[in-house]
């Protein structure tokens, strides 16, 4: 789009070239400039990531990328075998998969309930439901640790699974009962005639069309959990640190290891790499939900 | 080894089986019913998972939390208002209460400012969704590995030394004395919202630029041909039509501002005075003998802070139904 330098050029003709020209060579520099210092924080760690040991202390990230090359896996294969990082990837996992599950098909439930059933109080309960969004989740901290240490859940990866599922339910009710609202009406009117009864509706019909939002709530809610310190650091702590997740170990990682900063650049390299292979294999999807939710209307 | 085969079997398969399981063994408990009855009768247990959890997990604990807040450090005595009196008189978490407002503030402003002026410029460069990419980015980063990351970047060596630190080398360049971006007072505290100011500028620019692509270019050219600057047309078009968006961006930065608590806990630990009131709850619960009370007032305190936000929300969510 041209169309800065078109107004200024109704404004003032005599220099309309060479306007043009320099306004887009600043907006060029501005937007590359903005691009350049997002990118380098996590390439210098990218970097450094496979530098040795001596290097990283002795001299810049930069420094590297001219010859002679040296560059090593050692501070991978150290964070792997000394500090359990592989085990901690796979707790990981176990956590951020049901806690992502869970409250897909739970808040999918709720959803198709508020958006094509009726009951009373239906809009009240939605409003609640909606006002809950923002209670930080913080003010609930002492109580549910309270209930899951006297059920004897604490520690467990179930305790994080509960946790994590009512923590993001209200935007997953939120963001689906939007979506499922504006599904064509005559599709489960027809669906009706024909003698479906609305169980077989919501799973051959609403989840099959609503697959676009539940993707990008899933990615939403994948990410979340997945980059979530404080739940797994409280529920699961404590009580059973052979459960505890990626960045838990890396916050602790930052106390412990002090000086050794090298071995940091590796462990925090590794708790990114799903998430930025989900988030690129995936923004389309990811966007879409966070634009839909906010911009409509 | 055989009980992570365990786990991953429940994780990937039982989960699921046992939410559809509900769903249809409901229903089949809702056939039961007389016809006429059923469709009263089938929404409740549609909710029901859903209500059991927000319940259970959010409602209930924060009403605990409040009656706790009056109670003592062990929870066994009433104190009255002594945990918030604590709270207003101690410099410690007069501070984290000061910082958490910086939080809001410049999080806020620059989170909002910024991911406004890249959403404007990127829609007139043809890279434009290379350039989104790349600022989105950071949000799908832990706070923690971002605080590695930036770590990295404010390091700081003695001056004698080669700097190893992006930022101090860089300063260096230009003839300036190595700094300890995240110790000297009241910098660090910038230092550190800055990190929060990276990782979701990308999220404002692609809500705002999404809102920047509904604007009707007819509207915009007119105002052009007219002779608006522009600046004008920013001004006069672009961010009055924004503005309910720009609303909605940045009530969410608000609220992540207010809870933010990772970034500080890896980077500096609440020390050199950069402490907010997320990590001053966690303070309070964790440092032994661990006191309940003062931590449940923090929370509650943090819960009133957002509450006008919360009123906000739900007000917006009314009016978006009325033009439904």
């Amino acid at each position: 789009m041209t169309s800065m330098t078109k107004a200024i050029d109704k404004v003032r003709p005599a220099t309309t070239a060479r306007t043009r020209r320099w306004g887009r060579l600043a907006l060029h520099a501005v937007v590359i400039t903005m691009m350049i210092f997002w990118i380098v924080p996590t390439l210098g760690l990218f970097v450094n990531s496979f530098r040795p040991a001596a290097d990283v202390s002795a001299s810049g990230w930069w420094n590297a990328l001219v010859p002679p090359w040296d560059f090593t896996l050692e501070n991978y294969s150290h964070v792997i075998a000394a500090n359990n990082l592989g085990d901690s990837f796979v707790n990981s996992l176990f956590i951020t998969i049901p806690s992502t599950v869970i409250p897909v098909m739970v808040a999918s439930f709720a959803a198709y309930a508020f958006a094509w059933m009726s009951f009373p109080f239906k809009n009240a309960i939605f409003v609640a439901i909606v006002g809950l969004l923002v209670i930080p989740l913080q003010s609930t901290l002492i109580p549910v640790l309270r209930l899951l240490a006297a059920t004897g859940i604490a520690g467990q990866f179930l305790a994080v699974w509960l946790a994590h599922t009512a923590y993001g339910l209200p935007f997953a009710v939120y963001l689906l009962r939007n979506y499922m609202g504006g599904l064509p009406k005559e599709v489960f009117e027809s669906a009706a005639i024909d003698g479906a009864n609305p169980t077989t509706a919501f799973f051959r019909l609403a989840l099959p069309m609503s697959v676009p939002v539940i993707a990008s709530l899933a990615i939403f809610q994948f990410l979340f959990v997945w980059n979530d310190l404080l739940v797994s650091l409280i529920y699961i702590g404590p009580t059973n640190p052979d459960n505890l997740p990626m960045t838990v170990r890396v916050a602790s990682l930052v106390s412990s290891l002090g000086g050794e900063t090298h071995f940091l650049t590796a462990a925090a390299f590794l708790t990114m790499i799903l998430p930025l292979f989900v988030f690129v294999l995936l923004q389309r999807y990811f966007v879409r939900g966070i634009t839909g939710g906010a911009v409509k209307g | 080894m055989e009980n992570d085969l365990i786990t991953a079997a429940i994780v990937v398969i039982g989960v699921p089986a046992a939410l559809v399981g509900y769903i249809l063994l409901t229903e089949r408990l809702i056939q039961l019913v007389p016809e006429k009855k059923q469709g009263l009768v089938r929404p409740w247990f549609w909710i029901a998972p859903a209500i059991l959890f927000l319940v259970v997990f959010l409602i209930y604990p924060t009403l605990n939390t409040i009656v706790l807040s009056f109670l003592d450090g062990q929870s066994k005595n009433f104190v009255g208002l002594d945990n918030y009196l604590w709270f207003a008189g101690d410099s410690g978490t007069l501070e984290a209460l000061r910082n958490s407002v910086l939080w809001v503030i410049f999080m806020t402003g620059g989170v909002v400012g910024l991911g406004l002026l890249i959403a404007v410029l990127v829609d007139r460069v043809r890279y434009e969704s290379l350039a989104k990419s790349v600022i989105f980015v950071p949000l799908a980063i832990s706070f923690v590995a971002a605080g590695v990351i930036w770590n990295f970047m404010y390091q700081y060596q003695d001056p004698s030394r080669p700097q190893t630190g992006t930022l101090n080398a860089l300063i260096g360049i230009v003839g300036l004395g190595p700094t300890r971006f995240t110790q000297e007072q009241p910098l660090n505290n910038f230092a550190l919202i800055f990190i929060g100011i990276w990782m979701w500028t990308g999220f404002a620019m692609v809500i705002l630029s999404a809102g920047l692509k509904g604007i009707s270019i007819e509207l915009m050219e007119a105002a052009r041909v007219d002779g608006a600057t522009e600046w004008q047309v920013f001004r006069g078009i672009v961010l009055p039509l924004l503005m309910p968006t720009i609303f909605v961006v940045a009530t969410t930065i608000v609220i992540t501002a207010l809870k933010s608590f990772d970034i500080v806990f890896t980077v500096t630990n609440g020390n050199f005075g950069t402490d907010v009131i997320a990590r001053e709850m966690w303070q309070q619960m964790f440092t032994p003998p661990g006191n309940f009370g003062r931590a449940s007032a923090v929370a509650i305190i943090l819960l009133l802070a957002i509450i006008p936000f919360m009123a906000l929300n739900i007000r917006r969510f009314r009016e978006q139904e009325a033009i439904r």
